[in-house]
């Protein structure tokens, strides 16, 4: 994990200061709106009355983001959800996403246009080549109440397509994998293969997908089975996530899935990384000369990826060096002023594209890793 | 620093997922593997039948013939291994250094393999019961008796999930190549060089590398072993054979439970039973499934508590070269902590009374791993709870039991040696489906003869007997 980029050009560190300073104005206008009597939430309200400082005078810059304690995903568990609403957007049709909920009550986070502006935003990113305006989507991810379902679908629709989804309800996959129940995981997952199979050869002009990595290997094969493959089946871009998604991993979709390298006329594939929380973060170009490196930059100034020290969640590394992700999110639908992700990598340079820090060969923290359940999707 | 690549039906795949394999004591890396993920594993699992096909080329005779050149290159020569050529020596360095198992015991281990591949014909021949193997290679042939008879492959390969820390398992999975069948195994992440010197042995003695997939990797790829092969065997705990209990794909091996047993007719003399025993309970730092974690008699079980604790409750720990190191290391300390908790726990319970008591502290921690001396327990009834435990070191209860109780009481017993000349008791042994492999007399549990079957026959779990007819078709007008 030594060959972050490291280096940066004086263009790219004037870039660089210019949207910090970008940054520091957009941080400041977001904590004013959270903290404000008129238009913050109850709970932020609520909880500014347990800090030692006044945020509306005390933060002037992103760093002072580092007075408030770390976002706790807790918080989101159980009701009112109401709480997160902001009174500024009293009134407004909200969406509630849920993490977890396998066993319990699930975290709920409340939404109102945030996971529209982001996919409006990551669809900038999509070559139009490999994912083609007006072509329709296939959503093969979880379904149920998850940010992603009508994440992906909003992005279909901006793109002029529309979205096919199959049904996949994550905490029975999750039961299953706790139950031991082998056998009925792979049924399950066969049952969600099937669904996808039969949209992607039922003449909808699918070109565009999600999928999670170990659905997509499942697609893959199943259609190989039934001799045909992604390519003849009409798809052109996929993009998928998650701490699975590894340079061997996307070595392998390259040279034995996706019918070879895109310059040679195989599937275009991207990798995102997000969370309910934050958002996603898009990646540099993959390349096989850069030994498919994977390195995620958030979109900046709504969210923020820092690399920090395992020691001191405070601290920044320093380039090329390993620490824990930090997330940030900063709309005006929702704040959170550091949050420390279940994943950990190496802190990435800022580049023309994203004059900022990203991170890279994320992979679930060493010190939960082994607790980590990874399923179906 | 030897490199250990994925092998991809005889193809090494230069994996991009490089995980160091560290000295048990020191920490330090004293080798990498290359790991897959699960897709890989998956799609070659779709290429399994050219492993068969590549095996089909070769009779079982020339195959027997390559297995037994394979015994002596694994047992002596430098071969390649990864991307260096490994000695004997080596091996059995870097076997014990990330196992934590002495040198002397990773050599008895190595012999144990050895000796299991050169003698595949007569083991072969015992467990299809003087089959003539071409009748498996073909399908289908007649014995001699004017009856065809018909053995029906079940799948192309046999897959395998295989231990971290136990080389003597890998017995197990031999057969398969002379039979016609090939391999892919998960190596255990630190016991990964049995199966790669096994393999390099086999190729080296010109079985073809078609044959044979190594895919070191994590969970996900051991799962898509178990799921894409038709057959496959899996190493693990009591939980991981409960899970696959009645499942005909899947051969789980687990804890033995393994037991002595003394009827009332020889109990008097246990005296002339107890190097039996001590070899039963000891030997292989008593990590195996076929070591005696039960002693049950009727009387004198404070007598044998007390003797076998006399000769085996000072064993302490000794450098892993020193000849004569009976211990083992635990590589993760946690697995001594938490397992010393578990013992601690059952010594609490009243009627059970530590016989290892005065011989010292039993758990010694170190800065990368952990030991646990030997304990002989007592119990006083096969009621307490630890009259049915097993644990990876060298520990065993002697259980206080009425004979006409014991075999309604022993639960699974992997390897059960019956000490008596009661013919009546050794009937009902014979016919109590809780003993696997049954002992009558004076046998270590851990001296098992290969020419009969183990956990199951390996013939009849890759191949089914079906019936098979043939007739002459007519002749039509039109030929």
């Amino acid at each position: 994990m030594s060959s972050a980029q490291t280096s940066i050009s004086e263009q790219v560190a004037a870039a660089a200061s210019a949207a910090r300073g970008r940054l520091n104005e957009h941080t400041l206008k977001t904590v004013h709106w959270h903290f404000s009597d008129e238009t913050g939430s109850p709970f932020w309200l609520e909880k500014k009355r347990e800090l030692n400082f006044d945020p509306l005078s005390d933060v002037k810059s992103f760093d002072d983001l580092k007075k408030f304690p770390l976002f706790e995903d807790e918080w989101l568990r159980g009701g009112p959800v109401d709480r997160w609403v902001p009174k500024g957007h009293a009134g407004k049709p909200v969406y509630v996403f849920e993490t977890g909920g396998t066993t319990g009550i699930p975290k709920s986070r409340m939404v109102i246009e945030d996971h529209w502006k982001d996919y409006e935003l990551f669809s900038e990113t999509l070559p139009d080549e490999h994912f083609p305006r007006g072509a329709n989507w296939l959503m093969l991810g979880p379904s149920g109440p998850r940010r992603l379902r009508l994440a992906v679908e909003h992005l279909a629709q901006h793109r002029d397509g529309m979205c096919f989804c199959i049904d996949l309800d994550p905490r029975w996959v999750v039961k299953l994998i706790k139950k031991g129940w082998m056998e009925h995981l792979e049924e399950y997952k066969k049952h969600c293969i099937d669904q996808a199979v039969t949209v992607l050869t039922a003449g909808h002009n699918i070109q565009c997908m999600f999928a999670t990595p170990k659905l997509l290997e499942s697609l893959g094969d199943a259609l190989e089975d039934r001799g045909t493959s992604l390519q003849e089946v009409g798809i052109k871009g996929i993009f998928s996530g998650g701490t699975e998604f590894t340079p061997q991993w996307t070595r392998f979709c390259v040279e034995e899935l996706l019918g070879g390298p895109v310059e040679e006329g195989g599937v275009f594939m991207t990798p995102t990384y997000g969370n309910t929380l934050m958002g996603l973060a898009c990646s540099k170009p993959i390349t096989a000369a850069d030994e498919y490196k994977i390195s995620y930059y958030a979109p900046q100034p709504r969210a923020v990826t820092e690399v920090v020290e395992f020691e001191d969640y405070n601290q920044v590394v320093g380039y090329g060096q390993t620490g824990r992700v930090k997330l940030y999110t900063l709309t005006d639908e929702f704040f959170v002023p550091g949050f420390m992700e279940r994943d950990e990598g190496e802190r990435e340079a800022p580049f023309d594209t994203y004059p900022w820090d990203g991170v890279s060969g994320v992979r679930p923290f060493h010190e939960i890793a082994s607790g980590t359940t990874v399923g179906v999707y | 620093m030897i490199t250990l690549q994925p092998l991809r039906w005889g193809k090494p795949y230069e994996s991009m997922e490089l995980k160091d394999v560290v000295h048990f004591d020191t920490g330090e890396p004293i080798a990498r593997f290359g790991s897959v993920g699960g897709g890989i594993v998956a799609r070659d699992m779709k290429r399994a039948g050219n492993a068969r096909k590549a095996l089909l080329q070769h009779s079982p005779d020339e195959l027997l013939s390559m297995c037994k050149k394979a015994a002596e290159l694994f047992e002596s020569a430098d071969l390649p291994v990864g991307d260096s050529t490994q000695s004997v020596d080596q091996f059995v360095h870097q076997q014990s250094a990330s196992t934590g198992l002495p040198e002397h015991m990773c050599r008895s281990n190595m012999k144990k393999n050895g000796f299991v591949l050169a003698n595949m014909e007569e083991i072969l021949q015992c467990l299809t019961r003087g089959l003539d193997l071409s009748i498996l290679s073909r399908g289908y042939g007649d014995e001699g008796r004017g009856v065809t008879v018909s053995y029906q492959a079940q799948t192309p390969i046999l897959g395998a999930v295989l231990p971290n820390n136990s080389p003597g398992v890998h017995t197990l999975w031999l057969p398969a190549i002379p039979l016609q069948v090939g391999l892919a195994l998960k190596p255990g992440s630190q016991e990964p060089w049995t199966p790669y010197r096994m393999v390099s042995a086999f190729i080296e003695a010109g079985v073809p590398r078609e044959a044979f997939g190594l895919y070191p990797g994590g969970h996900d790829a051991g799962g898509a072993i178990m799921t894409k092969t038709p057959r496959s065997m899996i190493f693990g705990s009591a939980q991981t054979v409960a899970q696959h209990a009645g499942n005909p794909k899947v051969q789980a091996h687990g804890p033995g439970w393994s037991k002595v047993i003394l009827c009332d007719d020889v109990v008097d003399d246990w005296e002339l039973y107890l190097d039996m025993m001590v070899e039963s309970v000891l030997s292989n730092s008593g990590r195996s499934c076929i070591n005696c974690s039960g002693i049950w008699a009727s009387r004198h079980t404070r007598e044998i508590s007390q003797a076998i604790a006399e000769r085996i409750g000072s064993v302490d720990v000794l450098p892993p070269t020193d000849p004569g190191a009976q211990l083992a290391a635990f590589t993760v300390p946690a697995m001594a902590t938490g397992t010393y908790a578990m013992v601690e726990q059952d010594l609490a319970e009243s009627g059970v009374t530590d016989m290892t008591a005065d011989y010292g502290e039993k758990l010694i921690e170190k800065e990368h791993c952990a030991y646990l001396r030997p304990m002989v327990v007592h119990a006083d009834s096969p009621e307490r709870g630890v009259a049915m435990k097993e644990y990876m070191f060298p520990f065993v209860s002697v259980v206080e039991c009425p004979q006409a109780e014991m075999l309604r009481r022993i639960g699974p017993t992997l390897v059960g040696t019956v000490l008596t000349r009661d013919e009546s008791f050794i009937e009902a042994a014979g016919a109590c489906t809780e003993i696997d492999r049954l002992n009558v007399g004076p046998i270590p549990t851990n001296r098992l003869n290969w020419l009969q079957p183990h956990e199951g026959n390996i013939i009849d779990f890759l191949f089914r007997s079906r019936a098979y007819q043939v007739a002459e078709l007519p002749v039509g007008a039109t030929a």
